[in-house]
């Protein structure tokens, strides 16, 4: 890799049948990085992660990684490359020591090699003292970063964790992304990691793309992305928010407007001038304006810049969903 | 080298589960036991064959052998179906090694515990006073039980490489199994039954199996076939099912 470049990928794509997962893709990830796949469920993240661990074969384009080509040499790219899946994948009924051991064996790993590696990964991971414990007595965040010693057993150039905190209380998901990071600094080791967690994406990568319908939509540091709005979003809950939608767009004040969720989303430059200028034009139209917030832009802004909706639309609506059948069915 | 260490961590692997599965371990020592008793012994009370030297008894031994070989046998590749369910075979997969590797550590696997069993069904037999004449007889029966036990776990293996559901398996391997054990020679001699009843058992690899430890527990006088066919036959489907089972194995979508 004397390049420097963990993933070479160009015009990489992913169709099945009619279905484009993955639509010409280019993507540059450097040795050292972490790397972010932001998007919501289905945005094609798994599969192009998929895609770039040989686990899926393209439908067109090339990719490079760890410097070997994923269709002519797949052994060499699974030698490179470790990969924490987004579900579960280890043997409950075997200790944490004994996943690692199977693993490293997997890899042709000679026994010093292994009892060394699997004393060090395990205190990368902080699961020394629970070494010798069946797997099904872990906790969810423990099996995790057993995972991810697990991924870094064979000394990968490159780590794949596909959402690694998904389904994790907020306590578990802070520890492990110290984890992520230890890992990345003391191991020299590049990571991809997908999620749909803005904050996740925010804190930990060096860089991020935003991925919707299989392509990506942006792709830059996360402060980059956020400078890139140039100012600050006034969220302004109103009635009939789609007549003042109208309204505010032909303002010279708002840079940019959209409705999320029923509430208008106004992009301008200096959030506390405008707000009184912004309340005084919608009452000059009879408005009622009930509440008003101002943030200075967030990951989760610039998402919705980019793909005009807000990432966890379809978890709340699910959310509502059950609650409603709940409702109906006498559960509450 | 590096072949046998992945053949040999899926072996091992398949060893830890059978020894920390207690209730598993207890019904694997308990099963072969139980048949020869219940089967075997049972199936004695009523019937004799005329004409002949050998009890009844003497006759099924060798087919309650083939009978424990290939249930135990067809039912390993169930393991693959529960790596799959809890997401292991991922794991498996991913490792940059070649799959007739990892199918040869799951059948080797499967076949040690179904040899395991087998050889204790040999012991409980030896101890009513049916077994093998000498060391020769004895090498030639684990022979024949590695061939049956090969041929059987790769079914096995095949048809879970295609399956996803650890539940259905045992029921469609039973769909298979049944017919199987009844035409292999186990209970009758396939050529005193009619025509069309002997063609099928002709088909059945188990057949050649037991008709060889037959030969050889009892004397080859009362084997229907020279061992060497009966090696030659069941040899051709071990390697035949293997290679199967291979081939489907590198079909696995990780």
């Amino acid at each position: 890799m004397e390049d420097g470049y963990a993933i070479e990928a160009h015009n990489l794509t992913k169709k099945f049948g009619d279905l484009v997962a993955v639509s010409s893709v280019n993507l540059e990830i450097k040795d050292g990085e972490i790397f972010g796949l932001l998007g919501p469920n289905g945005a094609g993240k798994t599969t192009l992660i998929h895609m770039l661990s040989t686990i899926l074969p393209l439908t067109s384009g090339t990719a490079k990684v760890a410097g070997s080509n994923v269709s002519e040499d797949p052994d060499d790219v699974r030698k490179a490359i470790g990969i924490v899946f987004q579900e579960p994948s280890l043997d409950n009924r075997l200790t944490g020591r004994e996943n690692l051991d199977f693993h490293g064996r997997m890899y042709g790993m000679a026994k010093e090699q292994r009892d060394e590696r699997v004393k060090k990964v395990l205190e990368i991971v902080g699961l020394t003292n629970r070494a010798n414990v069946l797997v099904q007595n872990y906790s969810g965040g423990m099996k995790r970063r057993l995972e991810m010693a697990r991924g870094l057993m064979h000394r990968p150039k490159i780590l794949f964790l596909d959402e690694p905190t998904l389904g994790l209380d907020t306590q578990t998901r802070r520890i492990i992304w110290e984890h992520i990071r230890m890992l990345n600094e003391v191991e020299k080791v590049t990571i991809i990691l997908t999620t749909h967690y803005i904050e996740e994406a925010d804190y930990l990568c060096n860089r991020v793309a935003i991925i919707d319908y299989g392509k990506i939509v942006a792709l830059d540091k996360p402060d980059e992305l956020k400078n890139r709005l140039r100012g600050d979003v006034v969220s302004i809950n109103i009635s009939n928010p789609e007549k003042y939608l109208a309204i505010f767009r032909k303002s010279k004040l708002v840079k940019k407007a959209k409705i999320v969720d029923g509430i208008l989303h106004l992009q301008v430059i200096s959030g506390e001038r405008a707000i009184p200028k912004l309340i005084g034009l919608a009452n000059k139209h009879g408005g009622q304006v009930h509440t008003v917030s101002l943030s200075r832009p967030t990951l989760e802004d610039v998402f919705i810049h980019y793909t005009g909706r807000a990432i966890r639309e379809e978890a709340a609506s699910d959310q509502s969903r059950a609650r409603r059948i709940a409702t109906a069915h006498g559960m509450r | 080298m590096a072949a046998g260490q992945v053949i040999y961590t899926l072996w091992l692997r398949e060893m830890k589960w059978l020894v920390r599965a207690k209730s598993r371990l207890v019904a694997s020592v308990v099963q072969p036991f139980l048949w020869l008793a219940i089967i075997g012994i049972g199936m004695n009370s009523t019937v004799t064959i005329p004409g002949s030297p050998i009890s009844y008894l003497q006759f099924m031994a060798p087919g309650i052998v083939g009978m424990t070989l290939i249930f135990s046998s067809t039912m390993a590749g169930v393991s693959v179906l529960w790596d799959k369910q809890f997401g292991f075979m991922k794991e498996i997969l991913v490792a940059p090694v070649p799959r007739i590797q990892i199918m040869l550590g799951k059948a080797i696997g499967g076949m040690t515990t179904s040899i395991l069993q087998g050889l204790l069904l040999l012991l409980a037999a030896a101890a009513i006073g049916i077994r093998p004449s000498g060391v020769i007889e004895l090498l030639q029966i684990l022979v024949f039980m590695v061939l049956i036990s090969l041929t059987f776990v790769s079914i096995g293996l095949a048809f879970a490489s295609r399956m996803e559901d650890p539940v259905a398996f045992p029921i469609v391997m039973n769909f298979l199994i049944m017919p199987l054990y009844f035409l292999s020679g186990a209970l009758f001699m396939p050529n005193m039954a009619p025509g069309w009843l002997s063609f099928l058992a002709h088909l059945d690899p188990l057949m050649y199996g037991v008709d060889g430890i037959r030969g050889a527990i009892l004397g080859s006088s009362y084997a229907q076939y020279p061992m060497w066919l009966d090696l030659a036959v069941i040899g051709v489907f071990a390697v035949a099912m293997i290679l199967l089972g291979g081939y489907l194995f590198k079909k696995i979508k990780a």
